[in-house]
């Protein structure tokens, strides 16, 4: 298939990652931000062609995995609601709350339905005007635009019975925390490429200089992952840490301004709870004053939800690039994708279920403790 | 690619019960009394026309050659009825067909239970009849009996079929998963996932370029044909619902042996992996209704691999692994930039991702 093979072609990865091998004479840890390339990175067995001194960490960029528990157990109570529709992009339905999750709410006569877009459910809340229809907004600035742009059309169209339960993210900031940490070990970042396409890259000059850490944009194919991770060890053995563009093919420095432009016009930034890290500053978008009568959560009170994590789950650590998930004690056994403690098991972007699904058979590969 | 598909032709034809009289299925169509029998009469006689069904016993009575029955069910809840490349009537048929050759069977008879939702439009009942009519005389197979059950509106979605073949396993056949060894070669018989993927498009409304058409078909005629080559066949399986993936994982526990695919040799239609890529879809979990996997020892990999490619449906049969004594249980799979990755059982339902 074209545009798709060329990037998933043997000989092509085999030159890269002999070129990786040839220029690398230390240890080091890279972090790929994006859950969709964790997934690349285990599904085609990426690590079999890397040397051993390049350890790849996962990083933080799986929305579901960073929704707060919280905001999942209101999700499952507004579900429940019988004059509500709630929809959710599929990957969201299967993400554990407190006590159960959106799948459950359906299976119990809750109104649930997955879309692909958006833009479906204000369709939806179109059709059944009397109906409450609320759209699961997560995600990082990938999906904001398209979720601002179902705000803004509602708002056009005048409903009244459409509003959406936000929990949009944003790296930047998250790269921030992570290299502020005490406990950090990443070296190098390749940053998501989806994102970049959106916000472009100038966002992380700031970071790369003042961390001195290399970023590369990459995208998601094997070829463009092993390309992101030569191009931050060429800068890693220089001693060199700028920001460099290896998805060029989508992204642009600048991005795309008129989805910029909309997410100004519809969200403004606020500081935003991450699931298993904790609060990051400014990292997240919510609805502008002027448009709350869009938020779910200030349309339907469904009191305080304080929620508690298991105690066993280390997916904050996960997130963060401070453990694989391997390393779990309950990897595999007390935690599986049929019954998952933590998110990372569930999402289709989680580093966890990757781990379970596709690399059991690979030997354990700790992260570096000492430097 | 085309297929020699069973697509009964309904131009010119119209649904014998007057659609002025009953446009649509009441509940007293399945109550047993007047129209009960008109709906026999005017719809599935006519559709299944043979002997044992026309004799309206409360059973049928065959005749059966001396050997080993092979008896298999099945049943079908699709959405939509209707789809690209069939409706629910014609896989039926096939599904059924299919299950039965995968034991290595001739299959001769199927039966038909039909759980109806009162208000099915009388014209889709008559059309999904004469389409189960038509895919079973293409097979060679009799409709020998059913049963009609109408239930109230909404306890139901349109139509259920239930199905049982039967078939007749010819002497020194012996399909069996736990059979799979180490050595064996694994052959597949055509391009994954088009079911699936024709499904998907039509139930969400995804419009692609391409129209995806599901690769339903019989498939016995393929099985006579291997076992004509090599009688030896040691596993058959038809993969789908959980796709290819899940049949091997299925495989490799019965037989407690370890699995090692090639993904690079796994045949895919363009459009299919194109629409596979855009909704985060694995094809290897996509459900297939014409597709089948055949592990057979080395020395048949090449008259097998003629005789699957003999069918229409088989043309791109090709092998795609090999049966391996390490990892047992597991399938491993080699990928297209030379690492190694787990294939694993599918769990739950494969959601679209967000991103």
């Amino acid at each position: 298939m074209k545009y798709v093979d060329e990037f998933r072609d043997e000989r092509a990865a085999q030159q890269l990652a002999a070129e990786i091998r040839r220029m690398t004479t230390r240890r080091w840890t890279i972090m790929e931000i994006c859950g969709g390339q964790t997934h690349t990175i285990v599904k085609y067995g990426l690590e079999d062609l890397l040397p051993p001194e390049i350890t790849l960490v996962h990083g933080p960029g799986c929305p579901v995995c960073v929704t707060p528990l919280e905001l999942i157990d209101k999700a499952v109570a507004i579900a429940s609601r019988p004059d509500v529709l709630f929809t959710s992009f599929g990957d969201m339905l299967r993400v554990p709350g407190s006590d159960r999750d959106l799948l459950s709410v359906k299976a119990a006569g809750g109104n649930v339905r997955m879309v692909y877009s958006p833009l479906d459910a204000v369709g939806l809340a179109e059709k059944y005007p009397d109906r409450q229809v609320v759209f699961f907004a997560v995600g990082f600035e990938t999906t904001a635009p398209a979720n601002a742009m179902a705000v803004r059309e509602a708002r056009r169209l005048g409903l009244k019975n459409f509003s959406i339960l936000c929990s949009q993210v944003l790296v930047p900031p998250a790269i921030r925390a992570l290299l502020s940490s005490p406990t950090n070990r990443v070296q190098a970042f390749l940053a998501a490429g989806h994102v970049c396409t959106v916000m472009g890259y100038h966002e992380y000059d700031p970071l790369a200089a003042s961390y001195r850490v290399p970023i590369v944009v990459t995208g998601f194919e094997p070829l463009d992952i092993l390309e992101g991770i030569r191009l931050a060890v060429v800068q890693l053995e220089a001693g060199r840490h700028g920001v460099e563009n290896a998805y060029a093919r989508s992204v642009k420095r600048e991005g795309n301004v008129p989805a910029q432009q909309l997410l100004q016009e519809i969200f403004h930034t606020i500081d935003r709870q991450w699931r298993g890290i904790g609060t990051i500053p400014m990292s997240g978008l919510s609805l502008r004053p002027e448009l709350a009568y869009f938020d779910a959560e200030v349309r339907f009170d469904v009191g305080t939800i304080t929620a508690e994590e298991s105690p066993e789950c280390i997916a904050g650590s996960v997130l963060q690039g401070l453990k694989k998930p391997h390393e779990c004690p309950v990897f595999g056994t007390v935690c599986r994708p049929e019954k998952p403690l933590g998110a990372p098991m569930v999402s289709s972007e989680g580093a966890c279920a990757a781990y379970y699904a596709y690399g059991r058979l690979r030997p354990p590969q700790a992260i570096e403790t000492s430097p | 690619m085309t297929l020699a598909r069973v697509q009964p032709d309904f131009d010119g034809a119209a649904c014998p019960i007057p659609l002025t009289d009953y446009p649509h299925v009441l509940l007293a169509h399945g109550g047993g009394g007047t129209l009960s029998q008109h709906l026999i009469d005017k719809i599935f006689l006519p559709a299944f026309a043979n002997e044992a069904l026309g004799s309206l016993h409360d059973g049928a009575t065959l005749p059966v050659e001396r050997g080993v029955l092979a008896v298999s069910t099945d049943s079908f809840v699709i959405d939509p009825i209707f789809f690209p490349g069939g409706d629910i009537g014609s896989l039926a048929v096939h599904g059924t067909v299919n299950d039965v050759a995968m034991c290595g069977a001739r299959p001769f008879a199927i039966t038909a239970g039909f759980i109806l939702e009162e208000g099915l439009p009388m014209d889709d009942l008559w059309k999904i009849a004469q389409s189960m009519g038509e895919a079973a005389r293409a097979a060679g197979v009799r409709v020998v009996t059913g049963d009609t059950k109408v239930v109230d509106r909404g306890k139901g979605d349109k139509i259920y079929i239930n199905t049982t073949g039967l078939g007749i396993v010819p002497q020194g056949v012996r399909i069996d998963p736990a059979r799979a060894t180490p050595g064996d070669v694994i052959l597949l018989s055509g391009p994954i996932a088009s079911h699936g993927v024709a499904i998907l498009s039509v139930r969400e409304g995804l419009a692609f370029e391409t129209q995806v058409t599901s690769d339903s078909i019989a498939l016995h005629g393929m099985v006579a044909g291997m076992l004509d080559a090599f009688p030896d066949i040691h596993v058959l399986r038809d993969p789908t619902r959980g796709g290819v993936a899940s049949a091997l994982n299925e495989i490799a526990r019965s037989s407690r042996r370890g699995m090692r695919l090639d993904q690079s040799a796994l045949p895919i239609a363009e459009e299919v992996q194109g629409a596979c890529e855009i909704l985060g879809l694995d094809p290897l979990y996509v459900a297939n209704e014409g597709v089948l996997i055949a592990i057979v020892p080395p020395e048949a990999e090449g008259p097998v691999l003629s005789a699957m490619q003999a069918h229409p449906a088989g043309r791109h049969a090709r092998r795609i692994g090999a049966v391996v004594a390490d990892h047992p249980g597991t399938v491993v799979m080699r990928t297209t930039i030379g690492g190694t990755r787990v294939v694993d059982m599918l769990s739950g339902e494969q959601l679209p991702r967000i991103c």
